[in-house]
């Protein structure tokens, strides 16, 4: 605050001179639902971004490959992680196999036995493969990858198939009516209760499992100690 | 109790069963709390007599040298790379709702992308009136909203479904943080877009490796979503989306994309990988439920677990532990001593708020003997936290996401706990 009381008083007038012009903007910028920051993208930008595909085949990009041409990326790009045949190394996604195990104890959700739509492979190579190289193919290679991939998946059963913007759609998965919508509010409707039970609600209790004797949980690796109890 | 602890005893058992805690809890002194008694009155520790560090020495603070276990921890058996894998938050060793930046999950796909700002842009296209590209600083122009909300990965307490796998609640139940997000409504953006009539879905994108796109219902996204640029007050931690992500109250933290470049309107779903052959729900007759955003009510007792356990002995005890709800407010918490035979409620203490971590206490008069901890959630809806074989009767055990069930901790009479299940 300026010690003069000329100056302090010049400035109250200012403040108050001003707070009408103020109060006025203010009234306009809500009148205007816009706020007019950011710019249109350019035809370019969005098509340089514009990389999803949906079942119906929007957004698929002109191009075209054979299964053949897609062995040879596989096998140079892929298969050290998921397998020759797209049965997957270690821990590894399995990309094949799997059919009829969905209701088994052990169920193989590859992309014959479980993945609805052909385009949601070609959406997720084209997204984020190969793994630490994502989007350095060429659209054809990507055809031609996604081709290979049905075809480990007996989806594709001829080798010289080639697969296109053209006739993607006309693949079909396995499992395309595998899906339900969430039903929870339905099918769970025992789980909303007016007053939970308080007093004698089970018959007592035993230990039926225990986390220790499966025994994996981490440890700290210096001293292999549980971090449980010091 | 102790005549059903299983006849294996592998080292691990042993040295925590035998000298450890018997020793710490039960031959010490009750004055003593260990250290080093130079340090302790009438003694003047070191501390007292010298000067310590100045300010701006750490210019960046960080916890005490002593507080170095708390920190994130992962599975490293869980998969197949450290660049698509899951660290999980120490939610024993923290209190209220908050969690710090530092200790919040991560989930990657394609590894921690570090952007800089400056080449950072936001698009939304498609169905919309004026396609919009946005600098990060053009972003913080837009009006903003402070929101806090719990963000839980739909596979949080997966490895669970099965039976008890993991001692600590750490890994059973810490995928899921809570921090207070600042940002620009998602509405607000699309308003100035300007969505056409048939634009019903949202496709949502990032900028990372894995560049991971899902699906959002138009309905959501007017709802309560935001595009985030600050989290507890300081911009983003780039494991957490630096320098914008989505966040999705209530749903599942896979919809909330970190490093979003594209928002893009459509018509229809996009059915992408994420969707399909992930955060599907795999039931026992062999179909699978789909688009399960929200997350259902769930608590935990955050300590005494089996990181945490009872080392004072018998006496007055705390039982500390979290409940949320995606679709609410937390109404109530119970606690259970007796594996669930019997009830009694909890103390809500500090803020409950609307899709949010909301902290819990039970304190009581533990008497020294063996028990079987749970607590139970019901939410605004009148949705009661369920059992886990009651969630197992109608979602069988191959779901991998949603496990919401009651987690049953064993407190032996030594204060070791384990992660049981009862029955």
């Amino acid at each position: 605050m300026s010690k003069s009381p000329k100056f302090a008083a010049a400035a109250l007038l200012v403040c108050v001179m001003t707070a009408p012009a103020l109060a006025q903007q203010k009234t306009d910028a809500k009148a205007d639902p816009r706020y007019h920051i950011g710019r249109a993208p350019t035809a370019a930008e969005i098509r340089g971004w514009d990389i999803d595909v949906r079942p119906d085949g929007q957004g698929l990009p002109e191009g075209k490959g054979t299964v053949a041409q897609g062995e040879k990326l596989f096998m140079d790009n892929c298969a050290s992680c998921h397998g020759e045949f797209g049965e997957g190394n270690g821990r590894w996604p399995v990309l094949a196999g799997g059919k009829g195990s969905l209701t088994s104890d052990n169920p193989v959700k590859t992309v014959g036995s479980y993945w609805p739509y052909a385009s949601t492979v070609f959406d997720y190579v084209r997204h984020a493969m190969p793994y630490g190289n994502a989007e350095s193919f060429s659209v054809d290679e990507y055809y031609a990858l996604v081709a290979y991939v049905l075809y480990l998946n007996d989806v594709i059963t001829d080798q010289n198939f080639e697969l296109s913007n053209k006739n993607f759609t006309s693949v079909k998965m396995p499992n395309e009516q595998g899906f339900v919508m969430d039903d929870r509010a339905s099918s769970e409707k025992s789980f909303w209760q007016k007053d939970p039970c308080m007093k004698d609600c089970i018959a007592p209790v035993k230990i039926t499992a225990r986390a220790a004797a499966i025994d994996v949980t981490p440890e700290d690796s210096k001293d292999k100690k549980s971090r449980g109890v010091e | 109790m102790s005549k059903m602890d299983s006849p294996r005893q592998s080292r691990r058992n042993f040295l925590a069963t035998g000298a450890g805690v018997a020793a710490s809890v039960l031959a010490r002194p009750a004055l003593a709390g260990g250290g080093n008694p130079a340090n302790q009155p009438p003694n003047v520790p070191e501390w007292t007599r010298s000067l310590g560090e100045g300010v701006a020495v750490r210019p960046y603070g960080k916890p005490s040298k002593f507080e170095k276990d708390v920190v994130r921890r992962d599975v490293e058996w869980l998969t197949a790379s450290r660049e698509s894998s899951v660290s999980f938050t120490p939610l024993h060793e923290l209190e209220g709702i908050i969690t710090p930046n530092g200790l919040c999950f991560e989930r990657h796909h394609g590894g921690i992308a570090e952007i800089d700002p400056a080449d950072h842009r936001l698009m939304i296209h498609g169905l919309v009136e004026r396609p919009l590209i946005l600098t990060l600083e053009e972003l913080k122009r837009y009006p903003r909203v402070n929101r806090i909300h719990f963000m839980e990965c739909a596979a949080n307490s997966g490895m669970e479904w099965r039976g008890a796998q993991l001692n600590g609640c750490q890994f059973t139940h810490g995928m899921i943080h809570c921090v207070q997000y600042t940002g620009v409504s998602l509405r607000t953006l699309l308003e100035e877009a300007g969505v056409k009539t048939n634009g019903k879905w949202l496709l949502v994108e990032g900028a990372d490796a894995a560049a991971m796109d899902r699906s959002l219902p138009i309905e959501k996204a007017l709802d309560d979503c935001i595009i985030a640029y600050k989290m507890n007050g300081e911009a983003l931690y780039p494991e957490q989306g630096y320098p914008m992500r989505l966040v999705v109250p209530g749903w599942q933290g896979n919809l909330w994309v970190k490093w979003l470049r594209r928002i893009k309107v459509g018509d229809q779903p996009w059915h992408t990988r994420e969707e399909t052959s992930k955060y599907t729900d795999l039931l026992p007759n062999g179909k699978a439920r789909r688009f399960t955003w929200s997350m259902d009510a769930k608590s935990v007792i955050t300590s005494p677990s089996p990181q945490a356990p009872i080392k004072h002995g018998k006496g007055f005890t705390i039982v500390s532990g979290l409940a949320w709800s995606g679709n609410g407010k937390v109404k109530r918490v119970d606690v259970s001593l007796d594996g669930g035979r019997n009830w009694w409620p909890a103390r809500l203490d500090g803020p409950v708020l609307d899709k949010a971590l909301t902290r819990f206490y039970y304190e009581f008069d533990w008497n020294g003997e063996p028990l079987l901890l749970q607590s139970r959630v019901q939410d605004e809806t009148g949705y009661v936290q369920p059992s886990k074989a009651e969630l197992r009767k109608i979602r069988g055990v191959n779901s991998i996401y949603h496990n919401n069930g009651i987690q049953t901790w064993h407190v032996q009479a030594n204060g070791e706990v384990e992660n049981v299940e009862v029955a």
